[in-house]
This record gives C-alpha cells, structure tokens and sequence, in this order.
C-alpha cells in the first residue's frame, strides 16, 4: 500500500524490493518506508525531511481567498 | 463466579499463598532506591522514605503532602524548580521501574500518589498558562496535520543543531549527550502509556510508530540501545540515571511532562500531540546532530543513532500527524485541544531546554548543574 502524502513522500506499507538502476539490492531497515519525491533528500531513495525546507509542494497552490 | 474461583484456587494451590505474597513484593534486579544527589527539602524527604519500604517508609511521609503542597505554593517557578522536578522524576520512576525506581510496593501507595497529582496540577496548570493560545484547526485529519506542520515549522529559532553541527567543541557534544540521556535511554516509552487507552487508526498509528522504536523486533535496533552505543563511545555510562545529577530541572521538566501526558488518561490527547510534534522536529536537526559528530571525526558507530532517526522519523512524522494526531482529532472531537496543547508543550519547553543549552555555551559555561565525570576518554 502507498499513501502519497500531501506535500511529503510516499509511504510505503507491505513487502517490497527496491533497486538501484545497476541493479544491487537496497537494504530497508523498517517496514514502513517513506520514499523521496522532492528529490532533495540526502538519504534517496528514503526521505530525510528535506522537502520541508524546500516548501515542496504536491498540490497547486489555493487561490488567494477573496473577500 | 464459582467456576472462576475455582480456577484462582487452582493456581494459588500450586505454592504457599504466603510464600507468594512476599515473592510477590520482593523488588527485581535493578530496581534499586533513588540515590540522586537531593535538591531541596522535598527530593530529601522522599528518596529518603523511598530507600525503604512503605511499611518503613511511609511513616517518614507522613507530613510530606503538605510539605510539597507549601513548596507549590512558595516556588517562583514550578517548570524550572530543581527539588519539585527532582521529586516528580523520582516519583514517576516508581511507575516506570528500573534503577532508581524504589520497592515497587510504592508505585500505588496513597502518599506517594497524592504527591504525584498535587504536583502535577500545579506544573499542568503552568504549562497551560504559558503554552500560547492559538485558533484549532478543523477536526478533521489533514487540517490537524496541516496545522501541526505549521506549528513545527514555525518552531525554528536559533538552532541547537546548526550549533552542534558547525560549532560545537567534543565536550560540548558529550554534554549535549548527557542533556538527551534523561529521555532518550527511555526513549518511547513515556509514549506508550497511551496504547490500552487509544482505540481504531490511532492506535495502529501509535503502535506502528512505537514498533519502529522499540527496533522492529530486534533488541539491537532499540533507538534506546543505539543511544546508548553513542554513548559509551564517548566515554559515558549508559546506565539509566547515571546523569541525572548533572542535568537542570528544566531537563527533567521536558522528561515529567512526557510522563504526566503519558500516565494521565485524562492528558490522552496531549501525549498524541506531544508525539507528533516531537516526531515532526526531529529528522532535520538528526542530521546536523550527526554531522557535528562526524566533524569532529566520529565514525558510523556513533552517529547511526542520529542517522537512523534521520530516516525514522521523516517515516513517524507522516504516521503521526496524520493517522495518529489526526485521525484522534477526526474520531474524538474532545482531545482536538489537548492535541495542540501536547504539541505546542512539546515545542515550547523543549525549545527552552535547547535555548538554555545555546545560552550557557554562548557565555563559554556549561550547560550542566555539574559536570559529568568521564565522557572524555572516548576514541573518535
């Protein structure tokens, strides 16, 4: 099961297997995971938080509200 | 009834109802007295009966609610006194068990509890009244999360963990390490008190978040034990309390808090909370606090517990604001203000606590009431 969470990662819940693009396994140390969209982290594929301070966004921004 | 009578009987009948008694109240291995160096009139009366048993003990106790009654009402600052803090740490440690946690016949004594809540009524109070007031989000779960972002994004002062990351000297860190030894040797378990108490989503959401804690299974990857790892690798000793007499109230104060939120049915939503926003603060600065550590030549072994949390908690946070916090807030309108109340405690006295830490270094002083012995033997 995936939940793309809103301006954060993937989390990922259930067996899976990652790869690099070369082919060597990589390790997962827990069962839920949470997996970089941002592209910034530091620990990718993994999130490390990074999206925080690049005010990553999943969604458009809301229409400034009118009055 | 007579069917379950007769099945208590059954298992009595196996040993001498008397033998059993006694075995029963004969305190394991470790859980030791409360040896802590007093701080005031309170902390000596209290490790003083604790160093007994209650039918020793109690006697000694027999003026001690009033006295700490008098201490509540004289204190300038209940959050930052060092014999009030000192004798809620202790108390609590009866509850928790382990070194310094007493005969365990004490952890449901009537003066020792009247102590725990008089007590606590008057720190809940204060951290009320100093926690700042804001607008609640919408029960609903992404509007919890939402808010619960803001706030700890809001949260970033001046940064110990930039501090330890670029600046800190090796002393420093073994300070820093003793600073964080009062919760994190327990890391966790404050939280747990919540489980039996939390029904549906929530309560997968907090324990699959405790899980992880408690290392998915394997007793080496207990984020307690990897700090204790760091620890001895710095020349410290990882055993619980070892530093207590170092710290300053206001660190014990961020440990009781946790412990009043977790052992207070009534304070559940402010341990969801207090979970959360801890959580949502924590992978970013375990980067710095890792990188301060490898700057001054710390291999893999002592910074896996900075960077396992770098990993874990980008994971918990999500868990925890949106399936823990939120969906409480969704299913049980009620605890909606004690959830931010929990997360804006967490934020503030810990932002404290990392404030009076910066400070001391700042004027090239401790942060420690005295300092730690050992901690500078360890090879980098």
């Amino acid at each position: 099961m995936i939940v793309a969470c809103p301006d954060g990662p993937l989390l990922v819940r259930g067996e899976v297997d990652i790869f690099s693009t070369t082919g060597e396994e990589i390790q997962q140390n827990r069962k839920t995971i949470a997996l970089c969209r941002c592209g910034v982290s530091t620990i990718k594929p993994f999130c490390d938080g990074s999206h925080k301070l690049v005010n990553f966004r999943t969604e458009p921004p809301e229409p400034e509200a009118t009055t | 009834m007579s069917d379950v009578e007769g099945l208590d009987l059954g298992v009595f009948n196996a040993g001498d109802a008397d033998t059993m008694t006694i075995a029963t109240d004969k305190p394991r291995e470790g859980d030791s007295a409360p040896t802590y160096e007093p701080r005031g009139p309170l902390s000596t009366q209290l490790m003083a009966a604790l160093a007994t048993t209650p039918e020793t003990g109690e006697g000694m106790l027999a003026s001690f609610v009033p006295a700490v009654e008098r201490v509540l009402g004289s204190t300038r600052d209940v959050i930052r006194d060092e014999d009030i803090q000192l004798a809620l740490f202790v108390l609590y440690s009866v509850h928790y068990g382990g070194k310094g946690s007493a005969d365990p016949a004490w952890e449901w004594n009537p003066v020792t509890i009247a102590a725990r809540v008089a007590i606590e009524k008057v720190f809940e109070r204060e951290l009320r009244l100093r926690v700042p007031v804001a607008a609640l989000p919408p029960a609903k779960a992404h509007s919890v999360a939402a808010a619960l972002f803001e706030l700890a994004r809001e949260d970033s002062g001046p940064s110990l963990s930039q501090y330890v990351a670029r600046t800190a000297s090796r002393e420093q860190l073994v300070e820093f390490l003793v600073q964080k030894s009062i919760y994190t040797l327990k890391e966790a378990d404050p939280h747990s008190w919540a489980i039996p108490r939390i029904t549906g989503r929530a309560k997968a959401a907090l324990v699959e978040i405790q899980a992880d804690e408690y290392g998915g299974g394997r007793a080496e990857r207990m984020h307690s034990e990897i700090f204790a790892g760091t620890m001895r690798l710095l020349g410290l000793d990882p055993a619980y309390g070892a530093y207590v007499d170092n710290v300053p109230a206001l660190t014990l104060a961020s440990f009781n808090m946790m412990s009043m939120f977790g052992l207070n049915r009534r304070l559940l939503g402010a341990i969801a909370g207090h979970l959360a926003a801890f959580e949502m603060t924590s992978s970013v600065p375990n980067r710095f606090y890792g990188n301060g550590f490898r700057r001054l030549g710390f291999g893999p072994d002592a910074t896996w517990y900075f960077d396992e949390h770098v990993e874990a908690d980008a994971v918990h946070e999500q868990i925890a604001c949106r399936d823990l916090a939120g969906s409480l807030a969704e299913d049980e309108p009620r605890l909606l203000d004690d959830i931010m109340f929990g997360a804006r405690a967490c934020l503030m006295v810990d932002g404290w606590v990392a404030d009076d830490i910066r400070a001391a270094w700042a004027s090239g002083k401790s942060s420690l009431r005295r300092a730690a012995p050992g901690g500078d033997r360890g090879a980098s």
